[in-house]
């Protein structure tokens, strides 16, 4: 990828992150009748709902509260919570963080470690038995949504066999097996359905490639079947499953927030759902802008690194 | 479209589509034989062993599958190899669904909302087709499967509308920028892309802290997460068809842009759009779902699928899994049936893959 399209595409996920940054801020002003009245309730002294207006910059001009928001977003201040005990944004989403983080990761380790050997499997033998059930498995656990697939998973585990335990966590600080025996549960369920979804895709890649004349003239040379599949094809094959992780990383944020929220973890999930019930929008605001901040960050750097995995792309936009 | 379809490309290159049935036709007697003791075992399971828990799901799980098997063999001898009886048991799912959701207030069913009603009525009592709770009650004695019936009206309501309210916006957007392309496309392009930029469960419960959860407003937060996905397929699908003969051929006539849009783009557009509309409908199902679920999206004691499911999550989901796993299996069901009919549709009418 030449220089200038690097460029371009960093111009673009600014201008994109301000506009969603523009759109978080109009969060509270989309909110119907007035925000200090929802925060408050009803029958409070004038002074209070004045005090909470002037709190959330309200008694501003729009544009001018959204720089005054941006900067202090900017410079790490996301404003403070609107209902007891009062945190400060910025503090509770730096504590809650870690823990989602860590779940996307593990559950995103998972399903790449299973999808791989099932998919080579797959294709290996396409149109066989073993396809065919892998094929329709996947296709099923794809219209499972996560809470069922984490509530069938407590149903197993915790309720039936009562081998690991549900709403407990401990930090990574505090040992890592400990830290694990809490995460595994939760990582399996994100897992399940971008595990489906990786193995459909690199399975179609692997069987277009396998069809190829440099796997033909390795497996002329003698090459086994497990070396021609893990050092011949797999490469060639990986790029859209590379572009799936792109694609479907919304999906895994989504899968993190509700399966946090099912099993109780003290993560962004559980913390932006708490807020939203509770009707604290600037905690939501302060959330909201993060994960975006992160997912469309995150999609941009799996853009330009296409380019440095595929020479030929590298090649074609010089 | 048939020459779309001829075009279309083998099961290999296709992401969505299951690898094709063994060639070889399969024995009547085996088929027969599957289908008698599946038809046979599936009766005895769900009406002899009731009350059993655990094994009589076992046993009706097994036997269904085998029923399901045997079924297959018979009806890919009876009507060819490409029979696919899946796709017309979903279709069957999808009909009798709707129909329920329609037909709920003529229905006998137990009482579904009112708490005061089912006063009487026995509470987390396990689903047993000889009863008058055929799928059981939850923790306030209310029928599951009246609950279930009438959450389908709430689920299919918002998604469907969601879905309609996309696809008109979406389609109008998407094939303006398409042929214009230039400024517009960019433009479209950026604003796309910003509603991408934020994960859509993340989304949704934003809108939710600040809008009141009533079924319309529910509506148009999903049509929102339909929305780029739509513009970029109509938009996708509006380029591969601007440049063919016929699109040529109207402006060469002297057509005006409205006209080549209306009458040469949209009906080509439309049909690969409402096939992935399909697919659209169950992501959105399960966004409800999730909102419900998280109890900022229908609240109870109204039910939908997702609130029925956080009813019974708690302390009762070790003794009574069952409210768990009756409006489960429905959800599931109805995502499946969407999701393989809309596979199945945008196979024959996406140009997008249908050009490779």
């Amino acid at each position: 990828m030449s220089v200038r399209k690097a460029a371009l595409r960093v111009v673009e996920v600014v201008v994109v992150l301000l506009l969603v940054s523009f759109g978080t801020f109009l969060l509270v002003s989309l909110t119907p009748g007035d925000p200090a009245v929802a925060i408050l309730g009803e029958g409070r002294a004038p002074e209070e709902y004045a005090a909470v207006r002037q709190q959330l910059g309200l008694d501003e001009p729009l544009f001018s509260r959204y720089v005054d928001w941006l900067g202090s977003a900017l410079t790490g201040d996301l404003g403070t919570s609107l209902v007891p005990p009062y945190s400060d944004v910025a503090d509770r989403i730096g504590a809650a963080l870690p823990v989602s983080l860590q779940l996307a990761v593990m559950s995103l380790v998972i399903a790449v470690v299973i999808s791989i050997p099932l998919a080579m499997w797959s294709a290996y033998r396409a149109g066989g038995r073993v396809d065919r059930m892998i094929s329709a498995l996947s296709f099923g656990i794809l219209s499972v949504p996560s809470f069922l697939a984490g509530l069938l998973l407590i149903l197993v585990f915790v309720n039936q066999l009562g081998w690991l335990p549900r709403a407990e966590w401990s930090r990574i600080s505090e040992g890592l097996g400990p830290n694990l025996y809490h995460a595994i549960l939760p990582a399996l369920a994100i897992a399940l359905m971008e595990t489906a979804t990786f193995t459909r895709i690199l399975r179609n890649d692997l069987i277009g490639t396998l069809q190829e004349d440099f796997i033909l003239s390795a497996r002329a040379k003698g090459m086994g079947a497990v070396h021609v599949l893990v050092s011949d094809a797999l490469r060639p094959s990986s790029f859209s499953l590379l572009t799936m992780m792109g694609i479907s990383l919304g999906r895994l944020i989504g899968s993190t927030v509700v399966v946090e929220y099912l099993f109780a973890l003290p993560g962004m999930g559980t913390l932006i759902i708490r807020s939203a019930d509770a009707g604290d929008f600037v905690m939501v605001q302060g959330a909201v802008l993060v994960i975006a901040v992160i997912y469309v960050v995150v999609n941009g750097l799996i853009d330009l690194s296409y380019g440095y995995l595929d020479p030929r792309i590298r090649r074609a936009h010089v | 479209m048939s020459e779309l379809v001829d075009l279309s490309t083998p099961a290999v290159d296709d992401p969505g589509q299951l690898p094709p049935a063994p060639e070889k036709a399969p024995g009547r007697l085996r088929g027969a034989l599957f289908t008698a003791v599946g038809g046979i075992g599936l009766l005895a399971a769900l009406l002899a062993l009731g009350n059993r828990g655990w094994v009589q799901l076992l046993a009706v799980v097994v036997a269904a599958v085998v029923l399901y098997l045997g079924a297959a063999n018979l009806c890919r001898l009876r009507f060819g190899t490409d029979f696919d009886l899946m796709a017309w048991l979903c279709g069957a799912w999808l009909v009798l669904l709707v129909g329920a959701a329609i037909l709920a207030p003529a229905l006998p069913l137990p009482e579904h909302q009112d708490l005061s009603r089912a006063i009487t009525e026995p509470t987390m009592a396990r689903p047993n087709l000889l009863t008058d709770h055929p799928l059981g009650t939850n923790n306030f004695g209310l029928d599951l499967l009246g609950r279930v019936v009438y959450g389908a009206r709430a689920s299919l309501v918002v998604s469907i509308g969601a879905v309609l309210i996309a696809l008109v916006v979406g389609g109008a957007v998407g094939i303006v920028a398409g042929y214009f392309r230039r400024v517009t496309d960019v433009v479209v392009g950026m604003v796309t892309n910003s509603l991408l930029a934020v994960p859509p469960l993340v989304l949704l419960i934003a809108l939710a802290t600040v809008l009141e959860p009533t079924l319309r407003n529910i509506a148009l937060a999903l049509s929102l997460l339909a929305l780029p996905s739509m513009i970029r397929m109509a938009r996708a699908n509006t380029l591969s068809f601007a440049q063919r003969e016929f699109v040529v051929a109207a402006k060469a006539m002297g057509a005006s842009a409205p006209r080549v849009m209306l009458r040469e783009l949209l009906p080509n557009v439309l049909l690969p759009l409402a096939s992935y509309a399909m697919v659209m409908i169950s992501v959105l199902i399960v966004a409800e779902a999730s909102l419900s679920f998280l109890g900022l999206g229908i609240q109870a004691p109204e039910p939908s699928w997702g609130n029925m499911i956080a009813e019974g999550q708690g302390d009762e989901f070790k003794e009574h899994p069952h409210i768990v796993l009756v409006p489960g299996t429905v959800l599931f069901l109805t995502v499946y049936s969407f999701n393989l009919l809309g596979e199945r549709a945008r196979q024959r009418f996406d140009a997008r893959s249908a050009r490779m």
